[in-house]
């Protein structure tokens, strides 16, 4: 009978209304069973596969829990035990950088010889493709991407180019963020570690710092944890991004500085060169 | 025809001796006039004068009846041997298959001395329309006999044909990447600091912008076979501009019509709005680099774009992959298609003016399937996944999991319901069923692929006719209906997608351990290893693939997908074009909305579902 189709189709978005309707009125939507309240309007939800209703999150309020491997723009890991850079000014996360957005500035020593550690590390996150390239490729595990997507601001130069300074995060927000990635790497380092020692050593305390190392840093984070751990990094970042006032200013002090940084920069170069001749 | 042409070796050998050992000498006398990089995947070099003769041949004689991809090679700085002693500048390229035999490719090279012609393979192949159109635009090659030619992806003040190797951009840095000036600090300058505007435009010699106005010399023409004695156009026709900032349009995209009341009497489809020029990108970018970029083609389904440069570069280097990492990727490339089908219909019915309902319910899934990427790859549209000689990344955990609930649950009641929701709908039925018909036969000649040509009840899929990867293994059907309209479209899609949960069922079966197993899963990153070891070693990031040429392609969920690669044994492509099957299946839009009414024009364009980062490219 003509219209009956219709009528069946909608019969079908009927449904699915009353559905979201009557998983809405439940004390708990199913969207947030897994979900963790932060205060009373702030969540983070984390969708189960199987959920019917309402599939939408009311961001900003609500946000989704992200998975480990997000990517986004990439971070300096600052190592906090001994208190430097991880990352040696190698450049080849520069190297492999598709769109070429790293900038990277070799340390000199008074003498001008070149020492591993960056003077300057410029990301253009405006132009970046988070393709995490970089992180692939670091042989120091000095730069890996993190999660913070929040990242608006009025003008594309100079806020959107990040300077060293605002790279740079402690390695324990890395740990956090990529938990089990980095209980790898750290897997990886202890043993390489024990190894090398064990040719010293007698190999039973070898295997014992093994079995000390495996069980150490692998717990999951939680998600409250990570909650803290992005505020902390965020203020962190608001804090090194504003320096002061913030505004029409503040993008002037930062491209003042900028340029500051840039001619330093280009004249270490020129020193270099004519030292180097 | 300049001095160098005319004691070029082209008409010299040609005139000189016929080899009759090489193929179709004897069928076209003459045609063939040698081998070309034998060693990859080479061809035959054939001579100008004789290319229209031996397409026609090789169309009528030998069922090669699909011309896939035309393309152009500017050899002016090749670094390889092989060109040694050939004085032509460029090289058109055309790769020609079979729809009824299926296999491999016949791929003809005809050498072109700069500022020459060559003759449009538009007598033979309507199809190559769109591609000429682009070689002219990119190359500045002129096609002598092509119907409409023009700048199709720049403007006509665009200064300069921005593929050939001699020509930069603004704010060139260097031919190749990595570029020198960003480590260890020679004076990089931020591109922003040599703004204000200005300075970086040229305009062709004699040209004024203030002067310019839009061509009308092309008043939609439409090429398709038994489409082009539309007769005179009434003096009340009226020509409207569909888009280009408009929804329907999918993109930044532009229709031209020439309507009479509410019927269509030409259509002209105008892109180039998001062109970026990709391939020369591509080509100063290293082989690795591409593969973040090729995720910004058609970005619905950046895995599958990613699987057909991998196996492109494999093919050209002999990698070899993993067998845990061949599933995955048949994994990845299939949950795509499912994405893609589902976004398509719900845009074809958004496009019929069923708004946003079929469509929310289309993406809701697709959403589930986006989960479960972001968790392997850390992107839900940008996949970046896949690299020479297996994937990125391992599986987490509990992936395959969740990947059996969704292909065993999920996806087959979400498509069930969709069926229910629109197949029967009166509506859909009214609008959909005898609209933007063109026949089996014009769908081939116009080279169009993919859903398109199976909802015209050719069962051609290039994962049975020719397959790559591991295809071979799973069973499935190769779905087709016989009615080639709008309806067929539409519902086409659905079926595909309920075969690809088929292949992903057996594909989530069967696929071997992880690297928890002792089986390595990939070849390209182990934490042990470093990621990005594709060679071996922390260098991995850099590789020099042997000289010669390649074109990979695959069963895109748009249609075929190709990647044609040349390289001179250099850390970056020689030569790296993509045949986009959005743009090419776009050579049909015309001569299907003719006849019909404008807000058909809407739906048929939909259905054709393209987007317009593969199509401008
Ligand atoms: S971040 Fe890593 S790859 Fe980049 S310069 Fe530093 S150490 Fe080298
Ligand atoms: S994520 Fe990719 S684009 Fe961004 S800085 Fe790293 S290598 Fe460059």
């Amino acid at each position: 009978m003509y219209g009956t189709g219709l009528l069946k189709g909608l019969g079908i978005t009927l449904k699915h209304a009353l559905d979201t309707f009557r998983d809405d009125s439940k004390d708990v939507p199913s969207r947030y069973a897994d979900s963790i309240q932060l205060d009373n309007r702030r969540r983070i939800i984390e969708q189960p596969i199987d959920q019917e209703g309402l599939l939408t999150i009311q961001y900003p309020e609500e946000k989704r829990l992200l998975p480990e491997r997000f990517r986004y723009i990439p971070m300096l890991i600052w190592d906090t035990q001994k208190n430097e850079d991880l990352c040696t000014a190698c450049g080849i996360c520069a190297k492999v950088c598709p769109p070429q957005c790293i900038w990277i500035v070799r340390d000199a020593d008074e003498n001008g010889r070149p020492v591993a550690r960056p003077a300057e590390f410029y990301i253009d996150a405006a132009v970046c493709m988070s393709c995490s390239f970089c992180t692939e490729f670091c042989p120091f595990d000095a730069i890996k991407m993190n999660h913070d997507y929040e990242l608006a601001v009025y003008d594309r130069y100079p806020q959107l180019v990040y300077d060293k300074e605002e790279l740079t995060v402690p390695v324990e927000y890395y740990a956090a963020l990529w938990p089990s990635q980095y209980a790898a790497e750290e897997e990886v380092r202890q043993r390489k570690e024990a190894e090398a020692r064990a040719k010293e050593e007698a190999k039973a305390k070898a295997a014992a710092e093994k079995a000390k190392a495996a069980d150490a840093p692998a717990q999951k984070r939680s998600p409250e944890e990570l909650q803290a751990l992005k505020e902390q990094a965020a203020a962190k970042a608001k804090a090194a991004r504003s320096g002061g006032a913030a505004g029409g200013e503040d993008a002037e002090a930062k491209k003042a500085r900028l340029e500051e940084l840039k001619r330093k920069a280009q004249e270490r170069a020129k020193q270099r060169k004519e030292q180097g001749e | 025809m300049s001095d160098a042409v005319a004691e070029a070796p082209v008409a010299d050998a040609a005139a000189a001796e016929i080899d009759a050992s090489l193929p179709y000498n004897n069928a076209v006398p003459g045609a063939v006039l040698g081998r070309w990089a034998e060693e990859s995947d080479g061809g035959l070099i054939v001579a100008a004068d004789k290319l229209i003769p031996l397409m026609t041949h090789l169309r009528d004689k030998e069922e090669y009846d699909f011309l896939s991809s035309v393309t152009c090679v500017d050899y002016s700085k090749y670094g390889g041997k092989l060109r040694a002693g050939v004085s032509e500048r460029f090289d058109t390229v055309y790769h020609l298959y079979s729809t009824s035999k299926g296999g491999g490719h016949v791929k003809l090279h005809v050498r072109v001395p700069e500022n020459d012609t060559v003759p449009s393979a538009t007598a033979v192949y309507p199809g190559a329309n769109l591609q000429e159109c682009e070689v002219y635009d990119l190359f500045g090659i002129n096609f002598e006999g092509h119907p409409n030619l023009r700048r199709v992806l720049l403007w006509d003040g665009f200064n300069g044909h921005p593929m050939r190797k001699d020509w930069h951009e603004a704010y060139y840095d260097e031919d190749a990447k990595p570029f020198k000036s960003r480590h260890p600090a020679k004076g990089y300058e931020f591109h922003e600091d040599k703004l204000p505007w200005g300075k970086n435009t040229t305009y062709p010699e004699g040209w004024d912008p203030e002067d310019w106005r839009e061509p009308i010399t092309y008043v939609p023409v439409s090429q398709a076979p038994g489409h082009d004695e539309l007769g005179e156009l009434d003096t009340e026709s009226i020509v409207v501009n569909l888009g280009p900032h408009h929804p329907s349009t999918h993109g930044v995209f532009r229709m031209i019509a020439r309507i009479e009341g509410e019927t269509i009497l030409a259509l002209e489809p105008e892109m180039g709005y998001l062109h970026r020029n990709h391939e020369k990108i591509g080509e100063r970018n290293t082989w690795l680099m591409n593969m973040p970029y090729t995720d910004r083609l058609d970005y619905i389904n950046s895995m599958s774009n990613n699987l057909g440069l991998a196996l492109a570069v494999e093919k050209l280097m002999d990698i070899e992959v993993p067998e845990r990492a061949s599933y995955i990727r048949i994994i990845m490339a299939e949950f795509t298609r499912v994405i893609n089908h589902l976004w398509s219909i719900g845009f074809i019915l958004n496009d019929l003016g069923a708004l946003q309902t079929p469509a929310l319910y289309a993406i809701e899934e697709r959403e589930m399937i986006l989960d479960l990427f972001e968790e392997v790859s850390g992107a839900r549209l940008m996949c970046n996944y896949m690299r020479f000689g297996g994937v990125v990344r391992d599986l987490t955990p509990n992936w395959i999991k969740r990947a059996l609930y969704l292909v065993h649950e999920r996806l087959p009641h979400t498509l069930d319901e969709l069926d229910r929701l629109l197949s029967g709908n009166e509506i859909v039925k009214a609008r959909g069923k005898g609209v933007g018909y063109l026949s089996p036969q014009d769908l081939i000649a116009l080279s169009i692929s993919g859903p398109m040509i199976r909802a015209a009840g050719i069962p051609y899929d290039i994962r049975k006719v020719d397959p790559y990867c591991i295809y071979d293994r799973f069973e499935f059907d190769v779905p087709t209906l016989p009615d080639g309209d709008i309806y067929a479209r539409y519902y086409i899609r659905l079926l595909e997608a309920r075969e690809s949960l088929k292949i992903l069922r057996q594909a989530l079966r069967d696929i071997p351990g992880g690297e928890v197993q002792g089986l390595p899963a990939f070849a390209s990153a182990t934490i042990e290893a470093g990621f990005g070891t594709i060679m071996g070693g922390r260098g991995g990031y850099s590789f020099r693939p042997p000289e010669g040429e390649v074109y990979q392609r695959i069963e895109a969920p748009k249609g075929e997908l190709g990647y044609f690669l040349v390289s001179d044994n250099k850390a970056n492509p020689y030569r790296y074009h993509v045949r986009a099957p959005s743009y090419i299946n776009l050579n049909g839009l015309g001569p299907m909305s003719v006849g019909y009414k404008i807000a058909d024009a809407i739906v048929i364009l939909g259905a054709i579902d393209i987007v317009l980062g593969e199509v401008d490219r």
